[in-house]
C-alpha cells in the first residue's frame, strides 16, 4: 500500500510527561544552540492530557530543570502537599504508621497530571514542536539496515472486517533520524521492540500494578487541600501486593484510588470490586459522603524498578519514561523521573544529531548519562523494595525498614523479579471473594464507571484487542482460570456469554479504557493490545 | 459562489456533561472541547460543493474566545480556505451570534451560508433561522441533501414524518442535519497546512455588534435521578399506584 511520508529529525511516539518534556528539551537546545531541529509528536489522545491518568502528586524536580520559571508560566501545580498521611488498615479499623522516608511529600504538589501534560503541550507548541494529538502509531518502520526509521500511523476508516470504508484514510510514515518512544507503561511498539532488538536480555522481567482512579467532588467541610494519605492492608490479603491514595486537591476535588500489584494469584481477584470495597472502610467513607464522583479511569503502572530497565537505546531510536520503566515504586512518583529521562535522552539525541550523524545511529550516551543523574541513583536505592514484598506485607514492611534505614538501598545484594502473568493459580485452588453489591453511592458497578471516563472508539474499526490464537478463552482462561480477564478488566471489555458449556468470550472493545492490563496478565499472554483508530479512548478531564 | 460556515467549539460529543456545584454553568475546566458535530457536517458539505466545482472559497467563521482558533484550525485542515474568528470572552447567544454572522457575511458577500442544525452545548437551533431572517434571504433548514441548480439551490430537507424537497432562491441560508453527509478523517500533513492558512480576527464592536444577553440562566441542574421500578403484585394494586401514587388515571 502506497502511504504518503513526512520527514523530521526527531519523531516522539507519546504525549506524557517524558514525551513533551523530551520535546521541550529537544528544541530549548535548538534554540541555545541555533540549530534547527524538527520534532514531531503524536499521541493517540484525542487531545494531550486525554489518555493521562495519575494520582497525582508530583515531585517538581525534573520540572524545576526543564521550566524553572514554571510558576510564572501558569503550571497547574496549585495544591502543595501539608499533610502526609501513611495507614494501616483492617476491616474496620485504621492505624496511623509512621510514614516511609521515601513517602514524604514536603515540597511536593497534588496535580492533575493530565491537566500538567495540558500545560506541557502548550509550552512544547510555543516553542515549535508539531503536536498531533488524534494520531496513534500503530507501526515502527525499519531501513534495509535494520535500524529504527520512524513510525507509521495507523489507517483510519477501517470497517470491522478490515475493509476500507467510505471516508477510509490510509496511515502517514512520519520518518525522523531519531524515534523516541515515549508509549507509557506497556507501550505497543516498544512491545515489539523488545523482542526485535533483544533489549531485556539480560534484565529482570517487567512487574506492573493497576491503578484505578476517581475524582470526587466532596463536600466542602469533608476538604482539606493539600492532604495526601497512603493506606495499605484491607482489602488485600497479606499476600497481593495493595495500597490506596487519597489527595485533596484545589476547588474540592479528591483523587481517590488503589493500586493492586499485578502479581496477585488469586484469580478470583478483581482490582475494581477491591477499589469500590476499599471505599466503605469508615476511615474512608466519611470523606464522601453528600459527595458526588466525576470522573472514572484506570492505568497499568511499571513496578519493576531499577533492575527491570531494559537496554534503552537501539539504532534509529530509544526509550523514555514508564514505558521503559522508570516509576519510583515506593515512592509511587514517576512523573518526575519520566521528564528526567526525557530530558536526558533530548540531549543525547540533540548531540548526535547536530555532530553530522545521519538517520540510523544509536543514541548511546543516552544510558551513560543516565546513569550519572539523580535517577539512576534514586532507582538504585529502592530497587530491593518492591521484590521483597514476595514474602508478604510484613516481611516486606520489615525488610523495606532494614533497606532503607540501615543499609540506605546499598545492600550488596538485589532481589528479583517473576513475570506477573505467570503468578496465576487456577481457579480451583484458591478462594473465590464474594465482592459486595455497589450502591450506586459509594460504589459502583463498572458499566456506569467507565461511563465517566468518556470512552469511545468508533465502532465500525477491527477490534483492538486482539489474540494470537481464538480458541485459548474458552480452552484455558475459562475452565482454568475462571475467566480471569473478566476481572482484570477494569472497563468491563471482556464477558463470557452463553449457557453454561457453551460460554464465549465477547471483547467489548468500545469500552477500553487503554490501561493494558489485559496485555500484561493474561495468563498465556494471548491477548495482544494493538493501538485502535487515532483520538479514540478515554476523554480523562482532570485526572 | 463563495461558502462561509459557522463552526463553533463545543464540548465534545464524549464527554458526559456536568454542572457546576453552584448551578451556573456545565463544567469546562479542563474538558475537551471540539468542533461542534453538526458544523463538522457543515464545513465537509461545503467542501463536497468546492470539490464538485460548484463553490469558490469556502470561509469558516468562529465566534467565541481565543481557543476557538483550533477550531476554525480544524475547518481549514478540513479543506476550508481562510477564517475569521469574532473573539470574545463574554457569552454569546444565538441572536448575537446571528447579528454578528450577518456583518461577516456584509463583508464577505457569499452567496451561500452553511451552519450546523445546532450546537450540541446548548440545542438552541436558532442561529441559522436568525441570520436567515437578519438577511432576508431564504433558508433550508435539517437538511440531509443539498444540491446547487444554477441560482437556486435544491434542499431535501427532515422534517417529522418524512422529507420535504425545497427550492431556495440564491442567496440562502442551510442548516446541515445529521444524515446529510459524514464529515471525512483529517489528515496529517493538511493540519500542518492549515497553520498557515490565513486566519482573520475581529471584536464584536469592530462589526458594530452589541451582544449583550437577552436571556440570563437562572440554573443549570442535572435531570433528576429516576426512581427505581417496584414490582406490583396483581392489577388491583397497578391500579392504585397509577392512581394515587403516579395520579395519571
Amino acid at each position: 500500500m502506497e502511504r504518503e511520508s513526512m520527514e523530521f529529525d526527531v519523531v516522539i511516539v507519546g504525549g506524557g510527561p517524558s514525551g513533551l518534556a523530551c520535546a521541550i528539551r529537544l528544541r530549548q537546545l535548538a534554540a541555545e544552540r541555533g540549530e534547527d531541529l524538527s520534532v514531531c509528536l503524536i499521541e493517540k489522545g484525542s487531545e494531550i492530557g486525554a489518555h493521562i491518568l495519575s494520582g497525582a502528586v508530583m515531585e517538581p524536580r525534573a520540572l524545576n530543570e526543564l521550566l524553572p520559571d514554571w510558576a510564572a508560566q501558569g503550571a497547574p501545580l496549585n495544591t502543595p502537599v501539608t499533610d502526609d498521611r501513611f495507614m494501616f488498615l483492617t476491616q474496620s479499623r485504621a492505624v496511623r504508621l509512621p510514614t516511609p522516608p521515601q513517602m514524604e511529600n514536603h515540597g511536593n504538589f497534588i496535580v492533575s497530571l493530565g491537566n500538567v501534560c495540558r500545560w506541557l503541550g502548550t509550552q512544547a507548541e510555543s516553542l515549535g514542536v508539531d503536536i498531533y494529538p488524534g494520531f496513534a502509531a500503530a507501526e515502527v518502520l525499519f531501513h534495509d539496515d535494520g535500524s529504527v526509521k520512524g513510525v507509521a500511523t495507523g489507517d483510519m476508516g477501517r470497517a470491522k472486517d478490515g475493509s476500507e470504508g467510505p471516508n477510509f484514510a490510509p496511515g502517514m510514515e512520519l520518518h525522523a533520524r531519531q524515534t523516541i518512544f515515549a508509549e507509557g507503561c506497556r507501550g505497543s511498539l516498544t512491545k515489539s521492540l523488545f523482542e526485535r532488538f533483544k533489549l531485556r536480555d539480560g534484565v529482570d522481567p517487567q512487574v506492573y500494578g493497576i491503578g484505578i482512579k476517581e475524582l470526587w467532588e466532596v463536600q466542602p467541610d469533608r476538604h482539606h487541600q493539600g492532604q495526601v494519605t497512603h493506606t495499605i492492608g484491607w482489602p488485600m490479603d497479606t499476600q497481593t501486593y495493595g495500597g490506596s491514595w487519597e489527595y485533596h486537591l484545589e476547588d474540592n476535588l479528591v483523587s481517590i484510588g488503589f493500586v493492586v500489584g499485578l502479581n496477585y494469584s488469586n484469580p478470583w481477584i478483581s482490582p475494581f470490586d477491591e477499589m469500590q470495597r476499599f471505599k466503605t472502610h469508615p476511615a474512608v467513607r466519611e470523606t464522601f459522603a453528600g459527595a458526588r464522583r466525576v470522573s472514572y479511569g484506570a492505568r497499568a503502572i511499571s513496578a519493576g524498578g531499577f533492575q527491570a530497565i531494559p537496554k534503552l537505546t537501539f539504532p534509529g531510536g530509544l526509550l523514555v519514561g514508564d514505558t521503559a520503566g522508570f516509576l519510583n515504586l515506593p515512592k509511587i512518583k514517576g512523573s518526575h523521573t519520566a521528564m528526567k529521562s526525557g530530558m536526558t535522552a533530548a540531549e543525547a539525541v540533540f548531540d548526535l544529531l547536530t555532530t553530522g550523524d545521519k538517520a540510523g545511529k544509536e543514541a548511546v550516551e543516552y544510558p551513560t548519562r543516565l546513569q550519572t543523574t539523580w535517577l539512576w541513583d534514586e532507582l538504585y536505592r529502592v530497587r530491593n523494595i518492591k521484590p521483597s514484598f514476595h514474602w508478604g506485607l510484613w516481611p516486606a514492611v520489615a525488610y523495606s525498614a532494614l533497606d532503607t534505614y540501615l543499609f540506605r538501598g546499598k545492600a550488596p545484594w538485589t532481589f528479583h523479579h517473576h513475570p506477573d502473568h505467570e503468578s496465576l493459580k487456577p481457579a480451583a485452588e484458591c478462594q473465590p471473594i464474594d465482592y459486595p453489591k455497589p450502591d450506586g453511592v459509594l460504589t459502583f458497578d463498572k458499566l456506569s464507571s467507565v461511563f465517566l471516563s468518556n470512552t469511545n472508539h468508533e465502532e465500525d474499526q477491527p477490534c483492538h484487542l486482539t489474540l494470537r490464537d481464538p480458541t485459548v478463552p474458552t480452552k484455558l482462561n475459562l475452565p482454568v482460570y475462571a475467566g480471569p480477564e473478566q476481572r482484570f478488566c477494569p472497563a468491563g471489555v471482556y464477558e463470557y456469554v452463553g449457557a453454561v458449556g457453551s460460554q464465549e468470550l465477547r471483547i467489548n472493545a468500545q469500552n477500553c479504557v487503554h490501561c493494558k492490563t489485559c496485555d500484561i496478565k493474561d495468563p498465556s499472554q494471548n491477548i495482544n493490545w494493538v493501538t485502535p483508530e487515532g483520538g479514540g479512548g478515554p476523554n480523562y478531564p482532570n485526572m | 459562489m463563495k461558502i462561509l460556515v459557522a463552526v463553533k467549539r463545543a464540548i465534545d460529543y464524549n464527554v458526559k456533561a456536568r454542572p457546576k456545584a453552584d448551578g451556573s454553568g456545565v463544567e469546562l475546566a479542563n474538558v475537551k472541547m471540539s468542533m461542534n458535530p453538526f458544523d463538522e457536517i457543515a464545513v465537509e458539505e461545503a467542501i463536497r460543493l468546492q470539490e464538485a466545482g460548484k463553490a469558490g472559497e469556502i470561509v469558516a467563521v468562529s465566534i467565541g474566545p481565543a481557543a476557538c482558533q483550533e477550531t476554525l484550525r480544524t475547518a481549514m485542515a478540513m479543506g476550508a480556505d481562510r477564517g475569521v474568528l469574532v473573539q470574545s470572552d463574554d457569552e454569546v447567544q444565538p441572536l448575537a451570534v446571528a447579528k454578528l454572522l450577518k456583518a461577516i457575511v456584509d463583508r464577505e458577500q457569499p452567496g451561500l451560508v452553511i451552519c450546523g442544525k445546532q450546537a450540541i452545548d446548548d440545542d438552541s437551533n436558532q442561529t441559522g433561522q436568525m441570520l436567515a431572517g437578519l438577511l432576508g434571504w431564504a433558508q433550508g433548514t435539517f437538511a440531509c441533501n443539498v444540491t446547487p441548480e444554477g441560482d437556486t439551490l435544491a434542499v431535501k430537507r427532515e422534517v417529522d414524518g418524512g422529507l420535504q424537497s425545497i427550492t431556495l432562491k440564491l442567496p440562502a441560508v442551510v442548516t446541515a442535519d445529521l444524515r446529510l453527509n459524514e464529515p471525512r478523517y483529517v489528515k496529517l500533513p493538511n493540519i500542518m497546512k492549515a497553520k498557515k492558512k490565513p486566519l482573520d480576527t475581529f471584536a464584536p464592536a469592530d462589526l458594530g455588534v452589541d451582544i449583550t444577553p437577552r436571556l440570563k440562566t437562572v440554573k443549570v441542574a442535572e435531570p433528576a435521578a429516576r426512581a427505581g421500578g417496584v414490582k406490583v403484585a396483581d392489577v388491583q394494586e397497578l391500579v392504585a399506584k397509577l392512581r394515587n401514587e403516579a395520579k395519571v388515571i
